[in-house]
């Protein structure tokens, strides 16, 4: 591989730009491999990139029905944040969030982190209390955050409306090292830094089964044939359930749209990532200008990538309370990805009931700011058995009655 | 836009109006359930991605429950029944069997379609 440089754009100007090579090799699948990763998004490749790199594990191949990244990965709002209540979550969203810090030089990849700050509104005495107790309790793990006041939060983001009628801001937590990156540079990065290493990433080749033998896994069923695998790991998101069950085992997963959207690009006028949990919509504006704005989910399941109109309507008819000056502004695009949510609103990185296959989803709608971190355990999870990273978010927690309860602490989207 | 019709008040509404409350026909697991059982009716959801069977409220109509029959992939709406039953009535079966051939309803272990 080629590494990017100042010095290598300035090679390649003086011979027209005709020198540069493909991100990542196309190969067809090999017989065997090592390990076989399920979905070249963020996550998988990421997997596959810290079994290389931490693990010596290089006989891997990642297999995408689609194109690479274009699932979730491609559909995010780009937000990285590690503000989270409960110990387990902070650690693994913490871990993502440090490991953004210098992706870029490890992958040799510009990724465009932009660490520019997260505020999350309190527009409720509820919200005031709960973000209050969360910038305790990131104090004592670690994550940097504090609670601000109103005041704070206007000189940050000066176009915010705070005296709203319906819903005043009444203060924020803040997390100054929180920000964006660029979603599918992460992908790309990953994917090129997997190529280099060896690693085979196979584009348009979906799984159709998951074949076992004696309660082991001995390969998968594709597209392109079938390619034997000591070890598979299944991150594929929206359909983590249509893939469990081809290996035989159920998850607590309800699949689900959730939507955002993009206005007209405008001057800068918000240098901050803005999350309003009580009315379901978070904004920040990207390098283009376009301002990028999330919403809720569907109330009902589905598969369609597409989502409802009203929940667009919704989020944005709350946010112009609190933003007037989005009123006028003409929105371009709208996008829905199918996330995974589970009972408690936090992921499952887990061994299975089938040897063999392990299983990383249920991200449900914040899994892009914890690639690198999923990835660094999910990695190690699959190479010993054991991740201090992911102990806690094992299958077995639903039955056992140790939730790693987000969805209250959150309250909504995540 | 979903629309469904409420069997209840007969009135035909979209989905702002509704509120959909997930997977239909699950038998609550009682007082002497083992931890499986108790797992399976909170946490596990048959998810699929084609036929699916699920709750519905008519929260701003008549105020009643009723089920509806859908699939989850192209949002095609087979039809909406009385929730005063524990499996999807005859007449919707007979639609899907005619629309979806070779349908399956919580077979589980790789039919997914």
């Amino acid at each position: 591989m080629k590494r990017y440089s100042a010095f290598a754009i300035a090679r390649e100007a003086f011979r027209y730009h005709t020198g540069w090579e493909r991100a990542w090799r196309s190969p067809e699948p090999k017989k065997k491999y090592d390990a076989i990763i399920v979905g070249a998004g963020g996550h998988g490749l990421a997997t596959a990139y810290y079994l290389g790199k931490n693990h010596g594990i290089k006989n891997v191949a990642i297999l995408e029905k689609g194109w690479l990244g274009g699932g979730n990965t491609g559909r995010n709002t780009t937000i990285i944040r590690s503000n989270y209540l409960q110990d387990p979550s902070a650690a693994i969203y913490e871990k993502a969030r440090s490991l953004y810090e210098d992706l870029s030089q490890d992958l040799n990849y510009n990724v465009m982190f932009s660490p520019r700050g997260v505020i999350m509104l309190a527009q409720t005495e509820h919200e005031v209390r709960g973000y209050k107790r969360t910038a305790h309790a990131n104090a004592l793990q670690g994550v940097a955050t504090e609670y601000i006041d109103a005041r704070r939060v206007k000189e940050l983001c000066p176009i915010m409306h705070i005296e709203g009628p319906r819903y005043p801001v009444l203060g924020g937590l803040w997390q100054p090292r929180g920000g964006t990156a660029r979603h599918d540079a992460v992908a790309w990065g990953y994917a090129r830094a997997c190529s280099d290493m060896g690693m085979d990433i196979i584009q348009k080749c979906e799984v159709t089964g998951v074949r076992r033998e004696n309660g082991k896994v001995v390969g998968v069923d594709t597209t392109k044939g079938a390619i034997d695998c000591d070890r598979l790991g299944i991150v594929v998101a929206g359909h983590s359930g249509v893939v469990a069950d081809m290996a035989g085992f159920r998850l607590p997963i309800e699949s689900v749209p959730l939507q955002a959207l993009v206005s007209e690009p405008i001057k800068p006028c918000m240098d901050v990532v803005v999350m309003a949990n009580t009315v379901h919509g978070y904004m920040s504006q990207s390098d283009k200008g376009e301002m990028v704005i999330g919403g809720g989910t569907d109330g009902h399941n589905a598969y369609t990538q597409r989502g409802s109109f009203h929940h667009i309507e919704e989020t944005v008819r709350a946010l112009i309370e609190t933003f007037p000056m989005i009123s006028r502004l003409k929105m371009l695009r709208q996008w829905g990805g199918i996330v995974d949510v589970t009972g408690d609103r936090s992921p499952i990185l887990s061994k299975t009931p089938v040897e063999g296959v392990f299983i990383n989803c249920g991200w449900g709608t914040g899994g892009f700011k914890a690639i690198p971190g999923s990835g660094w355990g999910f990695a190690e999870l699959m190479a010993t058995g054991h991740s201090p990273l992911t102990a806690e978010f094992g299958l077995d927690r639903f039955r056992e009655g140790r939730f790693i309860d987000e969805s209250v602490a959150a309250g909504v989207a995540h | 836009m979903l629309i469904l019709t409420c069997p209840n008040c007969g009135e035909t509404k979209d989905e702002s109006e509704l509120h959909a409350h997930g997977e239909a026909h699950i038998t609550r697991a009682g007082p002497e359930a083992t931890d499986e059982e108790m797992e399976t009716y909170l946490f596990e959801r048959v998810n699929p991605k084609g036929v699916h069977f699920e709750r519905w409220h008519c929260s701003y109509g008549c105020g009643k429950w009723f089920h509806a029959a859908r699939c989850t992939n192209t949002l095609e709406v087979f039809g909406t029944y009385s929730a005063q039953t524990t499996e999807p009535p005859k007449e919707i079966i007979d639609i899907l069997d005619k629309k979806r051939p070779g349908w399956s309803w919580r077979k589980f272990g790789g039919t997914a379609q």
